[in-house]
């Protein structure tokens, strides 16, 4: 009966638009492989701790972007984590239904600036201020820690992208966490007020305790996000060769020398090392999409949390 | 029974604080302080971005700009028009893609996935999702451009690849709010499954899907790192050809221009920023207020 | 429970009325007649309501309540549902505001204070009135740790372990967890984890404790556990429990309030019908809606 053929070919039809998605996963590790082959019989697994990235000299190494990466990313969630928590606090508990479909809907908003137009701030609006302002202060009060070590001439260092990728990380925080905290029961909420208890000792004592597994893997999915971001980052961080103690020199990450060298790129070897890096950036941004999920997983809690 | 505790504490006396609650207080108002500086921060930040793209890209906008080609570097004048045509030809074609494939793997893991099946093609699109939009670009470089030439449509391919996921993700959403009894009573009346879905679930999931699918275009307007690798070598000319050339776009034209120092260049990017920020916030704006209503619909 | 007692109180104060709401809608006080059981006579009231109107947005819940409440007695709310019983409760420590559109007009006097003046910290008076929830709701800690939560808050470190043991015997849990103080309070059964929520309760020692419908998610056995608990617990504090089943409020209760829904209102509105000691409510009432109800003809 034709009906049936009818049934049966829209399965397969839904079938395979889903295999299509599934084959371009795969096909996207193995696209990724084959372009960094010729890198990895050169250097194998010591690509990683080569500290040299001299395209000249046939000599590439991802020392100093996995260390670019590390510290730009780990600044941006020491910065966002709380801030973005607090948000995603004041707007389930704290603030009048009003403010809070205002400001809620104005947060998710900043998640919507493109990262191109967020790095062209960076480079003309905030690394300037960076340079002239914020890092001199820093220098001068904290100086006698290497990590705030003397300003660069522009402002473009790997402090500058770790404040870029912060702006860009809160509200991805800011929102998943405030959804997580409207989900704690009022009961428990109200049995902690009932025993004379502040709203901070409620949220201390009750709703973080028990939302603490998917704040962090929100936190840990907002690392993700911060880890693949190549643009807003290229533009800000100086292009840097070299894995310095302070904040304030320039250096790369990953995906942003793979944005920054790529168009310009020079010899075969060259181009494989960037499809090296990009592949050592593909198992670092599965592996954490993998982790959040499975810390989501083990905690029984059922959200998709793929922003 | 504790005489101290009883002591320290008149259940008979003022309602005012009494032992340690007047520092609990400070301390309470010292975090909702922090709570509410860090709500007002982020709302400060939007604004200063928001408005330096607003008063910088002002100065550039104008009708010229908006509908003529860019002149000879450093000349004053010129405009972003075919860059604008461009984004609208790249994104036009990648939903063209990304849409049905989206709707259909929504509609397989809604309608038609043993469980077994569906979990893994749930984590395939999560993964895709998480995916850095620089490894995609890279992918289709390899693909499409290697060995060949830029195009327009490689472009389209990688927006495609990162529309898929948040348009299947929205449309299943959306076909799960499709009431149980709507799709029972096609059942009860021996309608066929392919004709349910076709005639019942998915025009009643329409509207939800459809501003899903914006949504999924704002987010995609923006996207530069994968169009660096597809389509960023083109001349500064409106064009048509998809399959042929490298298509001018407004993300790599603000990127581009970014880099150089010409302070013409800067005030185009800021304008051409301006442009790109307008249509996605009024984009995101307008399809969150449909999506709203959508739902609302779908489950009074 | 109480006594009828024949001869007059002998002591200088009167007797406390007896409230009916008469078909004008004006409360009535009859004279002491039979009434007046002596020692209840003289009792400090603790909880005094004046005229006591609830709304949220523009719709009345409960209507002109008048209702002094006694020390060291438990005082049963009872009647049909919907008729205000829970938002009366609420009203003693303030755990309406946090709902939307509400309003109290009239006073409630607690101690002589105004719980709804300016300048009266909330958090004080919660710390004073307790609350026991219908739902036993125990935070997501151990045993010890949902009972000494509060009293950490409060500063009151010293001795932990004993006041965590007497309020837990207060609640007469003690003996069934005392080996497993450590283990979560997720794992004990209902009638247990309400029990844990009324030991977490006293545990800060509070001057009255607010019982809303304690018994109405448990079984039997457990319902009798707590019912016991009331006699010990109103030696030390004074209690107010709403419930809406009458047997528990004759077992438990030395007054009891009788609300329904007013007729005489437009709109379904609860009223405070009849308030007396519980003997008397359930076997000579003075309102015949009273006598409906406790005679199981409605409700």
């Amino acid at each position: 009966m034709s009906d049936r053929i009818g049934d049966r070919l829209l399965r397969a039809v839904c079938l395979a638009a889903s295999l299509l998605v599934a084959i371009v996963l795969v096909e996207i590790a193995v696209q990724l492989l084959t372009g960094a082959l010729p890198a990895i019989r050169r250097f194998g697994p010591g690509f990683v701790t080569g500290t040299h990235w001299r395209p000249n000299f046939d000599t590439f190494g991802a020392a100093t972007l996995l260390f670019g990466t590390l510290v730009s990313s780990v600044m941006a969630l020491a910065l966002a984590t709380p801030i973005g928590i607090s948000i995603g606090l004041y707007l389930s508990l704290l603030a009048p239904r009003s403010v809070r479909d205002v400001v809620g809907p104005l947060v998710e908003m900043l998640a919507a600036i493109p990262s191109v137009i967020v790095g062209l701030w960076g480079i003309l609006v905030l690394a300037p201020i960076v340079q002239g302002h914020i890092e001199p202060v820093l220098h001068g009060a904290l100086g006698f820690l290497p990590v705030f070590g003397s300003p660069q001439t522009t402002g473009s260092s790997i402090f500058t992208a770790g404040l870029v990728l912060t702006i860009m990380v809160v509200p991805i925080i800011a929102s998943v966490s405030r959804d997580i905290f409207m989900t704690v029961p009022r009961d428990v909420q109200d049995a902690a007020a009932a025993l004379g208890a502040t709203r901070w000792e409620t949220v201390r004592g009750v709703v973080l305790p028990s939302t603490a597994s998917g704040i962090v893997a929100t936190s840990v999915l907002a690392l993700g996000r911060a880890l693949g971001e190549a643009i807003a980052v290229t533009q800000v961080i100086g292009a840097g060769n070299a894995i310095h103690g302070s904040l304030f020199a320039t250096g790369d990450t990953l995906a942003s020398r793979i944005a920054n060298q790529f168009p310009g790129v020079t010899t075969e070897l060259h181009k494989a090392s960037l499809f090296y890096l990009a592949l050592i950036l593909l198992v670092i941004g599965l592996v954490t999409n993998l982790l959040a999920q499975q810390i989501v997983k083990r905690f029984a809690q059922n959200r998709s949390f793929a922003v | 029974m504790s005489t101290a505790v009883a002591a320290e504490f008149d259940p008979t006396g003022p309602l005012v604080a009494s032992g340690n609650l007047r520092r609990r207080r400070a301390v309470n108002r010292f975090a909702e302080a922090i709570a509410t500086g860090a709500a007002l921060l982020a709302v400060a930040v939007l604004a200063i971005m928001v408005g330096a793209v607003a008063v910088r890209g002002a100065a550039a906008l104008n009708l010229d700009f908006l509908t003529h080609a860019p002149r000879v570097p450093g000349e004053v004048g010129g405009g972003i028009a075919p860059a604008i045509v461009g984004t609208a030809i790249i994104v036009g074609v990648a939903t063209l893609v990304a849409m049905p494939l989206g709707v259909l793997v929504a509609l397989y893991l809604t309608e038609f996935a043993p469980p077994r099946v569906a979990g893994p093609i749930r984590l395939t699109l999560d993964l895709l999702n998480g995916l850095p939009s620089i490894v995609i670009g890279l992918f289709v470089f390899g693909l499409l451009v290697s060995g060949r030439h830029q195009s327009g449509f490689a472009g389209a391919v990688c927006l495609a690849i990162i529309m898929v996921p948040l348009i299947a993700r929205s449309s299943q959403e959306m076909l799960l709010l499709v009431p149980r009894p709507m799709r029972d009573a096609a059942d009860a009346l021996g309608v066929r499954r392919w004709r349910t879905v076709l005639t019942v679930v998915l025009p009643a999931a329409a509207g939800g899907i459809v501003t899903g699918t914006v949504l999924a275009i704002a987010r995609a307007a923006g996207e530069t790192a994968p169009l660096i690798f597809t389509t960023s070598i083109f001349a500064d000319k409106t064009s048509f050809d998809v399959f042929g050339t490298a298509l001018p776009n407004i993300p790599t034209e603000i990127y581009t221009l970014s880099q150089q120092d010409d302070p013409t260049g800067i005030t185009k990017a800021w304008g051409a920023a301006l442009v790109l920020v307008v249509f996605i916030l009024l984009t995101n704006i307008a399809a969150r207020a449909l999506l709203a209503r959508s739902q609302r619909r779908l489950t009074q | 429970m109480t006594e009828l007692a024949g001869a007059q109180a002998p002591s200088a104060l009167p007797p406390p009325p007896r409230m009916r709401i008469v078909a004008d809608g004006a409360p009535a006080t009859r004279a002491a007649g039979r009434d007046g059981a002596a020692a209840q006579a003289d009792r400090e009231i603790v909880f005094d309501l004046r005229d006591v109107t609830v709304r949220y947005g523009a719709k009345p819940a409960i209507a002109h309540i008048t209702l002094p409440i006694q020390r060291n007695v438990v005082t049963a709310i009872i009647g049909p549902s919907g008729c205000g019983k829970s938002t009366f409760l609420r009203c003693l420590n303030r755990m309406n505001d946090s709902i939307p559109g509400f309003s109290i007009s009239g006073q409630v006097l607690y101690h002589g204070h105004d719980l709804y003046a300016a300048g009266v910290d909330r958090v004080e008076v919660r710390r004073r009135i307790g609350m026991v929830f219908q739902k036993p709701n125990p935070f997501a800690k151990s045993i010890y740790d949902n009972v000494a939560w509060a009293a950490r808050n409060l500063g009151l470190k010293e001795a932990l372990d004993d006041r965590v043991e007497r309020a837990l015997r207060g609640a007469a849990l003690w003996d069934e967890v005392k080996d497993r103080l450590k283990a979560s309070a997720l794992g004990l059964s209902g009638g247990q984890q309400q029990r844990l929520c009324i030991a977490r309760a006293i545990a800060i020692e509070p001057d009255a404790l607010l019982l809303d419908e304690p018994a109405s998610a448990l079984d039997p056995i457990a319902t009798a556990a707590i019912e016991e608990l009331m006699h010990t617990l109103k030696r030390r504090y004074t209690i107010v429990i709403v419930t809406h089943n009458m047997q528990q409020a004759a077992r438990v209760a030395d007054r009891t309030a009788f609300f329904s829904l007013d007729p005489t209102s437009a709109e379904p509105v609860g009223a405070l019908v009849e308030y007396d000691d519980t003997q008397t409510i359930f076997t000579n009432p003075a309102d015949s809606r009273t006598r409906d109800y406790v005679s199981g003809r409605f409700g």
